[in-house]
């Protein structure tokens, strides 16, 4: 016996319309997920909240431009009345004004809020891009390990175990100066292209495994349902069959992981920048302003506050985006 | 006159596996064991036989879906047993399948056009009028409305799913139709209009059929020949009227007094309660296989496997596998074999 398809926990009206007749265009799974979706006030309010800092990364030069700083600049350094003798600011809450909107850097003295709008623009770049990666090398991988099977599944199976198991962070902390040293003679300074991309790199190798695992065992009982024995008997190549049959079937798991993975990918991306082997000086970056935050926040907590309530909104609207696309693809699971 | 499709000596075993972390195998299932059926041009074969006695896996080797362990399938005289995807290309569209489950059967991502049209642009059939015009016309052809061309399965009945599997099967105006089941999910008051449609189809378009049901009611009206299988083997075959009114293999009586409506004369009609259940095709019995729930089993039908052969008596065609055959007829002692059962 088979199991039913999800779809047959549709609403019995819709069955009922499609017996009287009714409109001829029929609706898509994908556009019932999209009205569940719109539904969802949470998962609207979130979405607006991600599509926010999507936008303030995007358009990070011309808020710059609109207010007239730039995150490299010192300016602490070149004016004598922002920060006092030990660098710290002068003016009350770490210096905010309507000059500075959210205060000076102590020390080297930059504009924070450019730092952060600048940050947030470095981590989720880095993160999008291994999240693009991690997806596409998941999916290549899930696919053909639950399509192909046999040995060639058994082979990746070990090496998803393996790469699950595996203490990444700490491989990522000791491995990457050790990279550092083969890549940059020791009188040049590190380029930033080199750790963005090692960074990208890295968290690509330990992050595909997952989403393959998953999407392999999707595969494994998409392969045994009779619409696929239907189109073999039909004469499709495996081609059509993993395009036309197989991936259209998959996109609710892949979406659903890949918006989960993203804020996952920006926290990672921040805490190896705090622990020192992320983006280097003077590239702006979240997690560093979390790093530099915890060396000055006895004196100035506010540094420490806007990269921290920032990033905190954004992991949380995005955790939230992922649960409700989840729901809106899945009724079933609803709470 | 060669046959349509002819499967000769057909044996399907899968591995079974076993062992922590290194597999290995420790068996076989034997679900399919050595079966020879024939399906004539224009002819309806009915395959009858319990859940798990492998009548899906000998129609999925019949189209080719599997690869048959030993043994040969014929299709007008060809061997395709072993022909790789471009060797079959140009045979694919002539033998095609309905399938049991309507909902697993069809892609819940496609619309109802793309999937009837789906095995015309992988054949790259255009039909005069284009695909959609066909795909109308298939729509109409199996009694649904040629509007519903852009919806989606899951907003059809299970009744109406089936008759798009129909549609699909018939896009490529097969020659032969291997139906697994095809109503045997479907509602009992939908079930009967589902084979309506296809005794129709099969008389307009004369396409041959293989048709696949677990019980003998089911494919009474619409067979020529019926074939009995039992745990892998075909035990008994003929056509309709021999195995209906004049059955000799003693499961072939167990099922026919499972039937409601199978006596058609009003003698009262034998009844037969099978003991147990079907015994694991992975260790089948050592003989006849159906010895361990047979009330006529004697010591040789353990040693000997009693071969498919036309006893005396029988009609031209009319091949039985047992020792000990019954009387050809549907009345009789009653049978109980299981005290608890009376
Ligand atoms: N792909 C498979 N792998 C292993 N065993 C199978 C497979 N398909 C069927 N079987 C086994 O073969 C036997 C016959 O199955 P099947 O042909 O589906 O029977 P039926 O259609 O008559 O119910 C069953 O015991 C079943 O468990
Ligand atoms: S061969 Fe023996 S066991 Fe098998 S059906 Fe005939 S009588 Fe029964
Ligand atoms: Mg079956």
């Amino acid at each position: 016996m088979t199991i039913p398809s999800e779809t047959t926990a549709e609403p019995a009206t819709v069955t009922a319309s499609a017996d009287s007749g009714g409109a001829p265009v029929g609706r898509s799974p994908g556009q019932l997920m999209w009205r569940r979706f719109r539904r969802d006030p949470t998962g609207m309010a979130s979405a607006v909240i991600v599509l926010f800092f999507i936008l303030v990364a995007i358009g990070a030069p011309l808020i710059s431009m609109l207010y007239g700083k730039d995150p490299y600049t010192q300016y602490g350094q070149e004016r004598p009345d922002l920060l006092n003798e030990f660098g710290y600011p002068l003016g009350a809450n770490g210096g905010i004004s309507s000059e500075f909107w959210f205060g000076i850097e102590p020390g080297l003295g930059r504009d924070v809020f450019m730092q952060l709008v600048y940050g947030i623009r470095t981590s989720l770049l880095i993160a999008l891009v291994a999240t693009i990666a991690t997806t596409l090398i998941g999916i290549v991988i899930g696919i053909v390990a639950g399509y192909v099977g046999g040995r060639t599944d058994y082979f990746i199976g070990r090496v998803i175990d393996v790469l699950l198991s595996f203490p990444s962070t700490l491989f990522i902390i000791a491995f990457m100066p050790v990279l550092e040293n083969l890549m940059v003679k020791p009188d040049e300074e590190t380029p930033v292209w080199l750790r963005a991309a090692s960074l990208i790199i890295f968290l690509t190798v330990f992050g595909w495994a997952a989403l393959a695992r998953l999407l392999r065992g999707n595969v494994l009982s998409l392969r045994e349902r009779e619409f696929v024995e239907a189109a073999k008997v039909t004469g499709a190549s495996p081609a059509r069959i993993v395009f036309k049959e197989l991936l259209p079937n998959l996109w609710t798991p892949i979406l659903i992981q890949s918006t989960l993975l993203l804020p996952a990918l920006v926290t990672s991306e921040a805490a190896l920048s705090f622990l020192g082997v992320g983006m280097i000086e003077p590239t702006p970056d979240w997690g560093r302003m979390f790093l530099r935050g915890t060396e000055v926040y006895t004196d100035d907590i506010t540094y420490l506050m806007f990269p921290g309530i920032a990033l905190l909104i954004f992991v949380i609207a995005f955790n939230l985006l992922g649960d409700s696309v989840r729901d809106a693809f899945d009724p079933k699971i609803r709470r | 006159m060669q046959p349509l499709l002819e499967l000769k000596g057909l044996t399907k075993y899968f591995p079974v596996t076993g062992g922590f972390i290194f597999k290995r195998q420790v068996g076989n299932v034997h679900a399919v064991d050595g079966v020879d059926l024939k399906v004539g041009e224009g002819e309806t074969v009915g395959l009858v036989g319990e859940s798990g006695c492998g009548k899906s896996t000998l129609g999925r080797l019949a189209a080719r879906l599997y690869e048959p362990t030993f043994g040969k399938v014929l299709y007008r005289g060809q061997d395709i047993s072993t022909a790789s995807r471009r060797e079959l290309k140009p045979i694919r569209p002539e033998i095609q399948m309905i399938f049991q489950d309507p909902y697993s059967s069809l892609n819940p991502r496609q619309t109802v056009g793309a999937i009837i049209s789906g095995p015309m642009e992988i054949n790259g059939i255009n039909p005069p009028g284009g695909h959609e015009k066909r795909v109308r016309e298939l729509l109409e052809t199996v009694g649904l409305n040629p509007e519903h061309y852009n919806r989606f399965p899951h907003e059809f009945s299970g009744g109406q799913r089936q008759r798009i599997g129909i549609a699909r099967a018939l896009a490529l105006n097969p020659k032969l139709i291997i139906a697994d089941e095809p109503v045997s999910a479907l509602d009992v008051s939908i079930q009967a209009q589902v084979i309506n449609l296809l005794q129709e189809l099969q008389r307009d378009l004369g396409i041959a059929f293989l048709f696949i049901a677990h019980d003998l009611a089911v494919v009474r009206h619409f067979s020529q020949r019926v074939a009995v299988m039992y745990l892998g083997k075909v035990v008994e075959v003929g056509d309709r009227e021999s195995i209906y009114l004049r059955p000799r293999h003693p499961y072939t009586h167990a099922l026919l007094s499972a039937v409601p409506e199978a006596t058609v004369e009003d003698e009262p009609r034998q009844r037969i309660r099978l003991a147990g259940d079907v015994p694991s095709p992975i260790n089948p019995p050592t003989g006849c296989r159906f010895r361990t729930r047979c009330w006529k089993a004697q010591e040789r039908c353990a040693e000997e496997a009693p071969p498919l052969i036309q006893l005396a008596g029988n009609r031209e065609g009319h091949l039985t596998a047992c020792h000990f055959p019954e009387a050809p007829t549907t009345s009789g002692e009653d049978v109980v074999l299981d005290p608890a059962l009376a």
